[in-house]
């Protein structure tokens, strides 16, 4: 048991080696392209060369035990991690062909085109109508009021919440349930126009109704968005995504579709780990 | 479980609730003298003060005869010299506050800027009161006026308005941050449309334990040379000013037992006006506590 939740490190020093034969790899643009990415807490490195490329209008999912450095990961294809004092980041990261850690990117254009949901519900302490009418109004993207308000209706439909809140758009959103409350912060997110979404663990504090519902808008979304997401559950990665990352340790241990990666993994690692043997 | 192990716990437990007992009395006690102590301050002010307290009273000027004399001159420049403190110090904290907690970076020079200014907190008025005869009364040329006075005052209260605005700055949940960064905006947007309205309470909270220290402020104005008697209201930041401490002050130290009473109702004046600043500043903050849930 001890010997198989442990494996030596060792054993993934081949894993360098064939990380670009995915099967997916020369399908294509790329929506996202990362080559050799590392990242460092100051002097800690959290990721070690990462390289991967997801494509457009599929759901990626990135698996792992916890402090692999998937959210992470995650987190620096919108430069979130900028806010975060001593980070660093090695190597290249591109969005349609645009790399964007070089000197000069607008980082606020990157946030608004590379949407994100996050572990915690965190909506604003405002009513749900301005909620998702605050990131139109912060990027001038609505002119009248009632471009306003037909983008902030266009938006809750997107998310499955319209009919739920129709009648109460101007109460609190802090009176809504948790998984409300999660889908306004994926309907906030749509309503700015992105092309990628990043979610961040999305269901892990919901009820097992509200994740089916928010997994099932993941169904509907990626026919528009391209998304990643993060989380803990090896069944919602199997459910709702055609592509699977599996990090260890702050390495991408094995990148592959979905069925291949719970079926017949290519590392033993992988397949222990979602086997459930450890993690 | 032998019978004589069994009794020691249970009388153990009956001394640890004992114990529990006698401290939450020696609590209420505790409780109680304090506030019997205010009620005896309060009672034997107002038991002074009320027999002088009229429309007349707060309407006239200053006399040399104590059953003429009125407070309008420093009731007018205590409030005049508030106002005009916060008008001064409230800028200034609030954007020293945000640079330090929200653009700062945390370095040497910042943790320098930190300690000096918890230590300021700490300063004893009268040396502010130096620093403004030096600074705004002599080499500034502001003279004995209400600016000078306020300019001092707002030296006084503002490492309390930083301190508070910083700690109220920091309550604000991260995820709140993050949320706001996610959609594009920019670091100004995050801190004026998310920041600042979850923060205003505390901040208010802060500015009304500020000014409610520099409204009964006595020292550091008697050193720039507020005047003890005056015989006009203050009409611009440039005029001479007295304030409703000093003039207590005055009255007290009159041997005659009528200005005594003056000096009571003084401070009945003074403590109305403290109650009705700390009211409205807790208007202000639940106005604002509730406006983000409608």
């Amino acid at each position: 048991m001890s010997s198989a939740a442990r494996p030596p490190l060792a054993s993934l020093g081949h894993l360098a080696a064939r990380r670009s034969d995915t099967p997916e790899a020369p399908e294509g643009t790329p929506k996202i392209d990362v080559e050799s990415m590392s990242f460092y807490y100051g002097d800690k490195r959290a990721l070690h060369d990462i390289s991967v490329r997801i494509r457009p209008n599929v759901v990626t999912a990135f698996i792992g035990p916890s402090g692999c450095g998937k959210s992470t990961f995650l987190r620096s294809l919108n430069r979130m991690n900028d806010i975060i004092q001593g980070t660093r980041v090695e190597g290249r990261i591109r969005i349609d062909n645009v790399d964007i850690y070089k000197p000069g990117l607008d980082v606020v254009q990157l946030r608004r085109r590379v949407g994100m949901v996050f572990q915690k519900s965190n909506p604003f302490p405002k009513s749900i109508f301005e909620n998702i009418a605050y990131g139109l109004r912060i990027n001038g993207m609505a002119g009248s009021s009632s471009e306003l308000a037909g983008r902030v209706e266009e938006s809750l439909k997107q998310a499955a919440l319209w009919d739920e809140v129709k009648d109460r758009l101007h109460e609190s959103a802090l009176a809504m349930s948790g998984g409300q409350q999660q889908r306004l912060c994926i309907a906030r997110a749509l309503a700015v126009r992105p092309d990628i979404l990043l979610m961040d663990e999305p269901a892990s504090a919901l009820d097992p109704i509200a994740t089916q519902r928010i997994e099932e808008l993941i169904y509907d979304l990626k026919k528009t968005y391209t998304i990643v997401i993060v989380t803990h559950n090896m069944q919602q990665a199997a459910r709702v995504s055609d592509h699977t990352a599996f990090f260890w340790l702050g390495r991408l241990v094995e990148f592959d579709r979905t069925e291949k990666i719970f079926t017949a993994p290519a590392e033993k690692l992988t397949e222990d780990y979602v086997t459930g043997r450890f993690g | 479980m032998s019978e004589p192990a069994g009794s020691a716990t249970s009388s153990h437990t009956a001394w640890r609730r004992r114990a529990d007992v006698a401290f939450q009395a020696l609590a209420l006690l505790i409780l109680l003298l304090a506030l019997a102590a205010l009620g005896a301050l309060i009672w034997d002010v107002l038991a002074d003060g009320t027999g002088r307290l009229s429309w007349d009273f707060l309407t006239s000027f200053s006399s040399r005869r104590a059953e003429r004399a009125g407070i309008w001159h420093a009731l007018t420049g205590s409030i005049f010299v508030i106002a005009l403190t916060a008008a001064i110090a409230v800028p200034i904290g609030i954007g020293t506050a945000i640079h330090l907690e929200e653009y700062g970076s945390r370095n040497l020079v910042s943790r320098i800027i930190e300690i000096n200014i918890t230590n300021l907190a700490s300063v004893p008025s009268i040396i502010y009161g130096l620093l403004g005869l030096g600074l705004f009364v002599r080499t500034l040329g502001m003279g004995r006026s209400v600016l000078a006075g306020a300019s001092t005052l707002a030296l006084l209260v503002l490492p309390v308005v930083i301190l508070s605005t910083r700690e109220a700055l920091r309550a604000v949940p991260g995820s709140l941050r993050e949320g706001s960064y996610a959609l594009g905006a920019t670091k100004w947007q995050t801190i004026w449309h998310q920041v600042l309205p979850v923060a205003l309470p505390g901040i208010l909270t802060g500015f009304i334990l500020a000014l409610s220290r520099a409204i009964g402020e006595t020292a550091p104005l008697i050193t720039i040379g507020a005047v003890t008697f005056v015989s006009f209201a203050p009409d611009s930041i440039w005029s001479p000013f007295t304030v409703l401490p000093i003039q207590v002050f005055d009255w007290v130290r009159r041997p005659q037992p009528e200005f005594h009473d003056n000096a009571a109702a003084g401070i009945v004046v003074l403590l109305g006006l403290l109650l009705s600043m700390n009211a409205a500043a807790i208007w202000l903050r639940d106005r604002f506590q509730t406006r983000g849930l409608r």
